[in-house]
């Protein structure tokens, strides 16, 4: 079989027009594009890819199924491993999981898995006959604290298997972080919605408005009834780097910044919502969430953003295509740089002066890389006198979150490591008995694949433990 | 907007965008307190059964409104009812009081911060300014039915905007009404009869204050000078209630060093000797600007549908 060296593209948004709105930037595989890719899976022998899957996904096994133009067959492939096929095909960095281990990738481009399995998962959506069945129940039940990824994929998993699953949301709708973090943009709700419901069908009932740890503690949740109890409550709390001027009006953290856009519909014309527009913009971060912050604020009117990295792109943690997207779309990237203060207006003359308080610039430090860190990575050092001010109006910060605290406080004999996050064994285990957590509460903000990777861990030894 | 009775069963409001009107927390009862502070009960059992004296609720009025957090005012845990007492100061307030009883609003979720701490605390006083009084109102009553000995001093701007007094006489062993323009009770702000009490050389194991943050910050400098500990409720400052976003993020002081917190996950209480109050209220003025314009804007929005 002739190998094909380069990827087949996948359609997206003309950069000029998608920076002015909030709709997918990613158009996805037309049926024929598709059917390119997947031929040039050579499908190798030792399957490096499926290794590299959090989830173990057959990843050759679904592309064969494309191939033989059965997309029914792939998506039952990976229905089988993942819960949310059509949300990791969008979110998963797979240019550092499943595609950096791909055989093809070796020499030439690897297949663009993630292409694909969102092919295929958008294919069932809208054109699939069969929708799951619901299992027979097997008398169990199983309480599931948070909607996010880890809480979706444990409550499918357990649902599949005949348990009777309860998720409890804070929130007044389900999803978490892949509704009130990602946008719009890179990750339509509709499509968390479809997820949602499809989980609906299988018997999981979602209680919104429920927090854990205050409406209801783990322990009343262990006495109500339920057999075990699985803590995906994410890592909410926001971080700030404690340098001068953060209490600035017009500094925001990002998650505040994107609830208020994404969840609370501040990118509909007329929010109630309060969110400030406009003006220059500073993104301080290079994760994922730091480019969604950057490209949403772009979206709500920003003249310029500008990210603030302190290391280069070359390190730059997030997604690599949302990196290429976002300077598409015109974002600058200030890399090698660290803020060192946020500058506030303040006429001494007048203290009731309605601008006093505000952003009028981020000052900046110009760093070079030292010596490797014990992750590998070059440890950023500053370089002396390098100082510079950017003049800015807002400033997001997103330097990462810890787990919220209130699970912690509330349930006694819960083991927490240093940073917040639930102490847990290979299988999600906690130190209290019936109780398995995963996610961003157990490891601080990390990705959604490994979120659910914990939440299939987890559902696993639940379903194990319970069935002793 | 009203919906006709119909709740949805808790398991069906999982579709991400509701229909319009599709809601499920019902309004008991409804009473205008002032003409710009309401009093509303809502039924939400699992709320009522916990919520505690200083404690919080989240709401949002219907599918497409803003989340606000409300102190717990009072609770019925027979009825499952929760009371919340508010003020008509931005859009979603506004939209919030276009509701009548019988009615219901799309969420209601709590209850959420810390209770306000009662330990060791014989004597207490409790100070309350404007709306600040409804949350103010609850703590003084929890004092009382621990029976210990309740103080209270509460301050409007003028006659018209008085609330709750009948309630705070009912749970205090004294209270003192101010306003500022001495259009009822004794003119002036609440500093004066707390310096006046504190100079006779009566003691408090504890002054626990709620209202603006202005007068927080000076009845925290009043007691302060007579070294009685001060408790203020951060909540004027508090945004979406949820410890995610850090938006209601305040400064306290400790010895020497600046410590961030957040409002509602750390608080809403705080020792007054630390919160660094001149911040807070820089802070505080970036929301109320586009509360206001958006008052405005719903304002004029429902007067068209009234013509």
């Amino acid at each position: 079989m002739a190998i094909i060296p380069k990827r087949t593209e996948m359609p997206v948004q003309d950069p000029k027009v998608r920076a002015h709105n909030f709709d997918e930037v990613a158009l996805g595989y037309t049926p024929a594009l598709a059917a390119a890719e997947a031929q040039r899976c050579l499908n190798c022998k030792n399957r490096p890819c499926v290794k590299g899957c959090p989830v173990n996904i057959d990843i050759p096994d679904f592309i064969t199924k494309i191939k033989e133009n059965d997309i029914e067959g792939a998506y039952e492939i990976i229905n089988r491993s993942s819960s949310l096929p059509s949300v990791c095909g969008r979110v998963c960095p797979q240019e550092t999981q499943c595609e950096s281990l791909c055989t093809l990738g070796i020499r030439f481009e690897p297949v663009a898995i993630g292409r694909l399995e969102r092919y295929v998962a958008d294919f069932h959506a809208e054109k699939g006959v069969k929708s799951a069945e619901r299992p027979a129940p097997n008398g169990r039940r199983v309480a599931v604290v948070g909607s996010g990824p880890s809480g979706l994929t444990c409550a499918g998993d357990l649902a599949k298997k005949g348990y009777e699953v309860t998720v409890y949301e804070a929130f007044h709708t389900p999803g978490g972080v892949l509704v009130y973090g990602i946008p719009e943009f890179r990750l339509p709700k509709a499509i968390v919605s479809r997820e949602i419901r499809s989980l609906e069908r299988l018997g999981v009932k979602f209680e919104n408005n429920v927090v854990i740890g205050r409406t209801f503690t783990v322990e009343e949740l262990m006495a109500s009834g339920f057999d075990a109890v699985f803590i995906g409550s994410g890592a909410g709390l926001p971080k700030f780097m404690n340098i001068p001027g953060e209490s600035c009006i017009g500094v925001y953290s990002a998650n505040e910044f994107l609830t208020r856009a994404n969840l609370m519909k501040a990118y509909v014309d007329e929010p109630e919502t309060p969110i400030m527009k406009g003006g220059r913009v500073a993104v301080v971060g290079g994760g994922n969430v730091a480019m969604d912050a950057a490209r949403t604020a772009l979206r709500l009117g920003a003249e310029k953003v500008t990210v603030i990295y302190r290391r280069s792109l070359e390190e730059l943690p997030a997604r690599k295509e949302e990196v290429e997207h976002a300077m598409e779309e015109g974002i600058d990237f200030c890399l090698l740089c660290s803020p060192t203060r946020i500058l506030g207006y303040n006429n001494e003359s007048d203290p009731r002066d309605p601008k006093n308080g505000f952003v009028t610039g981020i000052e900046c430090i110009r760093m070079e890389l030292g010596e490797p860190d014990s992750d590998g990575r070059r440890r950023p050092v500053e370089i002396k006198g390098s100082e510079f001010t950017l003049d800015v109006d807002t400033v997001i910060m997103s330097i990462g979150t810890s787990p919220n605290p209130l699970i912690k406080n509330t349930t006694s004999g819960l083991d927490i490591n240093r940073y917040g996050g639930i102490i847990v064994d290979g299988s999600g285990k906690t130190s209290l008995r019936g109780v398995y957590a995963g996610g961003d509460a157990v490891t601080g903000a990390a990705t959604v694949i490994s979120a659910m990777g914990a939440g299939k861990v987890a559902a696993s030894a639940i379903d194990e433990y319970l069935s002793k | 907007m009203e919906a006709d009775g119909v709740t949805a069963p808790l398991f069906a409001k999982t579709v991400l965008f509701l229909p319009e009107g599709m809601t499920m927390y019902k309004i008991l009862k409804k009473r205008k307190l002032n003409d710009f502070v309401t009093y509303m009960e809502i039924e939400s059992p699992a709320v009522a059964a916990k919520a505690k004296a200083g404690q919080f609720i989240i709401l949002r009025v219907d599918e497409t409104g803003e989340r606000i957090p409300l102190t717990v005012a009072g609770t019925d845990p027979d009825k499952g009812g929760v009371s919340i007492i508010f003020q008509v100061v931005g859009a979603t307030t506004e939209k919030l009081n276009a509701k009548e009883e019988g009615g219901y609003i799309s969420d209601f979720v709590g209850p959420l911060g810390e209770p306000t701490h009662t330990e060791g605390i014989e004597k207490v006083c409790i100070v309350g300014g404007g709306v600040g009084c409804a949350i103010a109102l609850p703590v003084a009553r929890e004092f009382r039915r621990l029976g210990r000995e309740v103080t209270s001093i509460i301050g409007f701007r003028s006659k018209d905007l008085v609330i709750l007094e009948d309630e705070f006489r009912l749970c205090s062993d004294s209270l003192t009404v101010m306003t500022d323009d001495g259009s009822y009770g004794r003119k002036g702000n609440v500093t004066l009869p707390l310096r006046e009490t504190l100079e006779t050389g009566r003691k408090f194991d504890r002054v626990i204050t709620i209202g603006p943050l202005i007068m927080m910050k000076f009845v925290t400098q009043t007691a302060k000078e007579f070294g009685i500990p001060v408790t203020v409720s951060m909540n004027p400052i508090m945004i979406d209630g949820t410890g995610m976003c850090g938006g209601c993020r305040l400064t306290l002081v400790r010895d020497g060093k600046r410590i961030m917190k957040f409002a509602c996950v750390d608080g809403p209480d705080f020792d007054g000797y630390e919160v660094d109050f001149d911040e807070a209220m820089l802070r505080n003025r970036a929301y109320n600007e586009f509360e206001r314009k958006a008052h405005e804007a719903t304002c004029n929005l429902l007067r068209g549908e009234v013509k």
